[in-house]
């Protein structure tokens, strides 16, 4: 919302003493951000001079239509300038630049030789003069409208400053000068006059029958003013400083009727509407569309209603689409004479309903749904006729009313509600000496407050509070800790994440994220199926590229490793913590409790499972070489017994144990993933990715992954540490042949499980698969201990045989001899 | 054999270790006066034939005299040991300036460490952290929120919403949901704070991304006040942006606050809107079933993108959500 500082003049007597950047501070501390300060005219000096056209020489060689124009400045000789607009005509006032001007952008002007000629000047559009966007062509008066040689900056009040305000929805009040200049007035302490004071006793004769008007459901809208006017003469043209008025606040200049309905809107907030009475027929009532039907819009555009959608009928057809846009059928045209003027209180949520249907925001609608003054129909359509009758021949008719006004309930607050909320005292007499200011009327014996027509948010004592401390300024708040009753820590889920993110940092990976989202193509090319593929699709997606949640966190790290490959990086590790979204469960349309009470504890139960699970991942991958090559020397690449060792760690780290088999998971080699189990549970999956998908996306050969399942892991045991053994440890060594197809993980657990309890550890410390015959060598090397004595040579050799029998008689393993 | 005779071998024998330049020259020595044929140990062979007051005397003469000699080797020795080791340890010296840059470099991602770091922040101060589902209820995004159908944060613009559209899931527009989990969940006092990821339909630019995050703070207890929400900001403030900031609470609009404000601080020369705060609006709290004569509250919440931004500097969200590693690995982990 934009507001010209000598508009708010008018109804603020602001000393001259008060500069810009207090009014702009002001507007701040009472809540409303300014968002520019523009200073129109700053860079703009004269001459610049109202200038009639004596005539034109049209100059046809060059590309573009170039005049050479005379123009009577009001100076002894004619003045001859070019000028590449055609917009104007002999006869018509310009405004003309002359030698020693400079325009805003440090353009200087100067009698120069262009196009064949002498060009002592420029003739200016609005956009040149830095006081509109407007650059159809040169600004065009009539004659009667100027002095013809007077200075353009003052005639076009040029010079002013206009600050650009930021209004928060619940102040639909302050999208008018009204409302911006009562603020001002209050963050400066200085009087405010109200110019629907001057509007209140305001009485127009009638002459005759006016349209009528009606409102069909009276919760739709309140009040529903309708002034008929005639003998309207389309010649009369909007004066200059209603125009410039207009222009200032950024937008357009149209037609006088038209200018006055927006003119009255800035001013007072209260959105108008004029209709082409003659093409009414019998009378104006506000109504839902009721059928879906096509509208054709001001705009052109052909709109089909919704039965629910509020309008403005008469007997016949829709005639407005309410508070939002008119019809074009009885729009103001070149040869309306009679004119039905709309003011209407609408309800708020009716036009935010129209505006979201239709995806039209206007001027209008935004005003009306965010809730304007009801007494505003009233004045703001009698402002109208004042405005028009006096600059027209417009006579007025007569005026037709439905409804009434509803105002704000009275509301009764506790003062000291206040002082407990703001945290310092603040005295019910000075409560409600800001009440009175902001328009309230206070009944201090019981605190009773009517608040003024203007401001339907003030209905609870929150209300009122936040009102009582922007008066006073919110630097005015003290600044005080809260006691700290309440111990507090991370959850051991939190401390986990933390130590899991901390460990793959600290051991080279470097974290990323990523948006969660994917697409089908996506989850196909990982071979991703059945639950593992299902997932929640947006309704209205950032592009159609990404419209499905994320089911997995590798695609995603695929898509940043492939990113950081193409700006040059080759070898590196990157890991991400985060939820995936497997569609577990059908979403239903939720229940809504009541908002007054808190729900039910099934309710709320309800509610909470609505919502689906989203399990909580994390996952590496690692390309290229596990070192950075150097002079130091090569590196081997990364492996997948690389991607399993993480996953592993990761269990470790949660001192969790775990079983493992090999699995044909996606995004996987088949051949070579891993699958942890913790407690019955596939919890991890690791190893060489597809090489189907490592070509898709370039990624090096062999590159690996993997992926743990952080919200399936269960908490960490409390650890029972067994005693550390001071007797002499016993080795054996042996070495088992066993088919290729035979796990390690399942040898060696068959060696734990015959070697029995004295079995300290066993390392495998060679693979040798160069037997041939699809035979591999195993050697693992056996550590014994007894807590309480030296283990004697016969019961180690009989443990080894005992481990090694188990091993064959589960695996046919064969003890290796040299 | 005289006690000067003795005497004289111990003085050899120093001067001869004393002039040893070489451990080699120094073993020599060892030999000729303290060896198996040295003097001194020839002497004291003799000691067993010698009478019992003899022996006493003498003996006493000789074992002196060896300790001497035992000491004045043990010192060259050290000398000439130390000697050689600076000569030959010099030898083996490298070029330690060599690049030793072998192991990848890892790190965290700085929206993980800003997000440690404000949580551990307020864990000192009684604060859990909570967290919430980022697919989330309409019912705990909006309604609850005090946030009407109509309200633009709803429409089709701003907010994810999941289908079927009927459901109500939305992707969270903030994490203000967790509040209302916390407030549905536990009794006052509550001190939380919720940090996570977050949801807009914004187009992704320098300074817009539409997946970003916040970190939420909510306060319910007796007797709290505005002052203790200007309170625990500066307090915060500070802790970001250094002891020097200042701040300020500007009038603001948010349903589920009221009184609202809107936060700015003071930071580099200029004043930057940090985030958005306010007294929990009593509306909100009778819908968690929070009794408003005995409890008030206070809320607040900003961007942790635009925290790092300003504090750091970055002027690109595209370098926060790439995950390009020149960028990522300069933060470590943030320590």
């Amino acid at each position: 919302m934009r507001a010209p500082l000598s508009w708010i003049q008018e109804f603020v007597d602001i000393p001259a003493t008060v500069s810009a950047d207090q009014i702009s501070d002001g507007l701040i501390r009472v809540g409303f951000e300014v968002e520019e300060i523009i200073y129109q005219g700053a860079d703009l000096t004269g001459p610049l001079k109202f200038a009639k056209v004596l005539s034109i020489e049209e100059i046809t060689e060059f590309k573009k239509p170039i005049r050479f124009v005379g123009l009577d400045c009001a100076e002894e000789q004619t003045r001859y300038v070019i000028c590449g607009a055609t917009n104007f005509a002999v006869g018509d006032v310009v405004v003309a630049a002359l030698p020693g001007a400079v325009l805003p952008g440090n353009f200087a002007i100067a009698a120069r030789e262009t196009y064949g000629k002498t060009s002592n000047g420029m003739i200016c559009s609005a956009r040149e003069l830095g006081i509109s966007d407007e650059h159809a062509g040169i600004m065009v008066f009539a004659e009667n409208e100027v002095v013809i040689g007077e200075d353009a900056i003052a005639g076009l009040q040029i010079n002013d400053v206009i600050f650009d305000v930021a209004v928060n929805p619940d102040r639909g009040y302050a999208l008018s000068i009204r409302g911006i200049a009562r603020e001002v007035a209050g963050a400066l302490g200085l009087t405010f006059n109200d110019p629907v004071d001057k509007l209140r006793d305001l009485k127009f004769d009638e002459i005759g029958e006016g349209v009528s008007a009606k409102i069909a459901d009276d919760s739709t809208a309140s009040v529903f003013y309708l002034r008929t006017l005639t003998n309207f003469d389309q010649k009369a043209s909007t004066p200059i400083w209603m125009r410039r008025r207009i222009e200032k606040m950024g937008m357009r200049s149209i037609s006088l009727v038209v200018d006055v309905t927006n003119y009255v809107m800035l001013e007072l907030g209260q959105p108008l509407h004029a209709f082409d009475k003659s093409k009414i027929k019998g009378g104006l009532t506000v109504k839902r569309a009721d059928k879906a039907q096509e509208f054709i819009t001001l705009d052109g555009q052909t709109r089909m209603l919704h039965p629910e959608d509020l309008v403005v009928c008469d007997d016949e057809q829709p005639l407005a689409l309410a508070g939002t846009m008119g019809g074009l059928f009885s729009e103001i045209t070149d040869s309306t004479t009679d004119i039905a003027l709309e003011a209407v209180r609408f309800d708020p949520m009716c036009i935010a309903k129209n505006s979201r249907r239709h995806k039209l925001s206007s001027e209008a609608s935004r005003r009306l749904e965010r809730s304007v003054d009801p007494s505003l129909a009233q004045f703001a359509s009698a402002r109208f006729v004042q405005l028009l009758t006096a600059h027209s021949s417009a006579k007025y008719v007569a005026t037709s009313v439905d409804g009434e006004p509803v105002y704000a309930p009275l509301v009764t607050i506790d003062p000291t509600y206040i002082s407990r909320i703001l945290g310092f005292e603040v005295a019910p007499e000075k409560i409600a000496e800001i009440l009175r200011t902001i328009g309230c009327d206070v009944d201090e014996s019981s605190f009773t407050i009517d608040p003024p027509s203007w401001r339907s948010d003030l209905l609870t004592a929150a209300d009122f509070a936040e009102e009582v401390a922007r008066m006073i300024g919110y630097d005015k708040i003290p600044s005080i800790l809260p006691p700290r009753p309440k111990h507090a820590s991370l959850t051991s889920v939190q401390k986990r994440r933390r130590a899991i993110a901390s460990m793959l940092a600290g051991r080279g990976l470097a974290e990323v994220q990523t948006f969660p989202f994917t697409n089908q193509a996506t989850i196909d090319s990982m071979g991703f199926v059945g639950e593992r593929a299902a997932t929640y699709e947006i309704a209205n997606p950032m592009s159609e590229e990404f419209p499905l949640m994320r089911v997995h966190l590798v695609p995603g790290l695929i898509e940043v490793a492939a990113r950081n490959i193409s700006r040059g990086a080759k070898d590196f590790a990157i890991f991400e913590m985060g939820s995936i979204f497997r569609s577990s469960q059908k979403l239903v349309a939720s229940i809504s409790p009541d908002l007054k009470s808190r729900p039910s504890a099934k309710q709320i139960e309800e509610i909470f499972a609505s919502v689906p699970p989203q399990a909580y991942h994390v996952a590496g991958l690692l390309v290229g070489k596990i070192e950075n090559e150097n002079w130091q020397g090569k590196a081997r690449s990364y492996s997948w017994q690389d991607a399993i060792e993480y996953a592993e760690d990761i269990l470790s780290l949660c001192n969790l144990s775990w079983s493992i088999k090999r699995s044909d998971f996606a995004p996987w080699h088949p051949g070579r993933c891993a699958e942890l189990i913790v407690d019955g549970k596939a919890v991890a999956h690791a190893g060489e990715l597809h090489p189907r998908i490592i070509e898709k996306y370039g990624l090096p050969e062999r590159s690996v992954a993997f992926a743990v399942g952080l919200s399936a892991l269960p908490e960490s045991p409390l650890v029972r540490p067994s005693r550390v053994g001071t007797m002499p440890a016993a080795l054996q060594d042996v070495a088992l042949i066993v088919d290729q197809s035979v796990a390690a993980a399942d040898l060696e657990a068959a060696l734990r499980e015959g070697a029995g309890d004295l079995l300290e550890s066993i390392t495998l410390f060679d693979r040798y698969d160069k037997i041939g015959d699809g035979k591999v060598s195993l050697a693992f090397t056996l550590v014994f201990r007894a807590e309480d004595r030296t283990l004697t040579g016969e019961e180690v050799s009989a443990m080894r045989e005992a481990a090694t029998d188990l091993a064959g008689k589960k695996f046919g393993a064969v003890v290796r001899t040299a | 054999m005289r006690q000067e005779e003795v005497m004289g071998w111990v003085n050899e024998a120093r001067t001869a270790f004393t002039a040893a330049t070489e451990l080699d020259e120094l073993k020599a020595a060892r030999l000729a006066h303290a060896g198996d044929k040295s003097p001194i140990a020839l002497a004291s062979r003799t000691l067993g034939s010698l009478s019992p007051e003899e022996k006493a005397s003498f003996g006493k003469i000789i074992g002196d005299a060896k300790a001497h000699i035992a000491q004045a080797l043990s010192e060259a020795t050290h000398r000439l040991e130390a000697e050689r080791d600076k000569k030959v340890l010099l030898e083996e010296v490298v070029d330690i300036t060599l690049p030793v840059n072998r192991r990848h470099r890892g790190g965290l991602h700085p929206i993980s460490i800003i997000k440690n770091e404000v949580s551990d922040f307020f864990i000192e101060q009684g604060y859990s952290v909570e967290e919430g589902p980022e697919l989330e209820s309409g019912w705990l995004n909006f309604d609850a929120l005090n946030i009407p159908a109509d309200h633009p944060a709803r429409t089709m613009q701003d907010t994810f919403f999941i289908e079927p559209i009927e459901s109500g899931m939305v992707l969270r527009t903030h994490t203000s949901p967790v509040q209302i989990r916390s407030m549905l969940t536990q009794t006052p006092p509550i001190y939380v704070i919720c940090p996570g990821r977050t949801f807009r339909a914004d187009e992704l630019d320098s300074t817009h991304s539409p997946v970003f995050h916040q970190v939420e703070g909510l306060v319910i207890d007796k007797g709290i006040t505005m002052a203790h929400l200007k309170g625990t900001l500066d307090n915060f403030a500070r802790h970001m942006f250094g002891a020097d900031v200042t701040t300020r609470l500007r009038p603001s609009f948010f349903p589920f606050t009221e009184p609202s404000a809107e936060v700015d601080i003071f930071f580099n020369n200029r004043w930057i809107e940090w985030g958005g705060c306010g007294m929990v609006n009593p509306k909100v709290l009778a819908t968690c079933g929070i009794d408003t004569d005995v409890y008030s509250g206070f809320a607040f919440g900003m961007g942790l993108e635009r925290t790092l931004m300003v504090r750091h500097g970055i002027t690109d969200m595209h370098d926060i959500v790439e995950g390009d590693l020149r960028f990522t690995r300069q933060f470590g982990v943030g320590l």
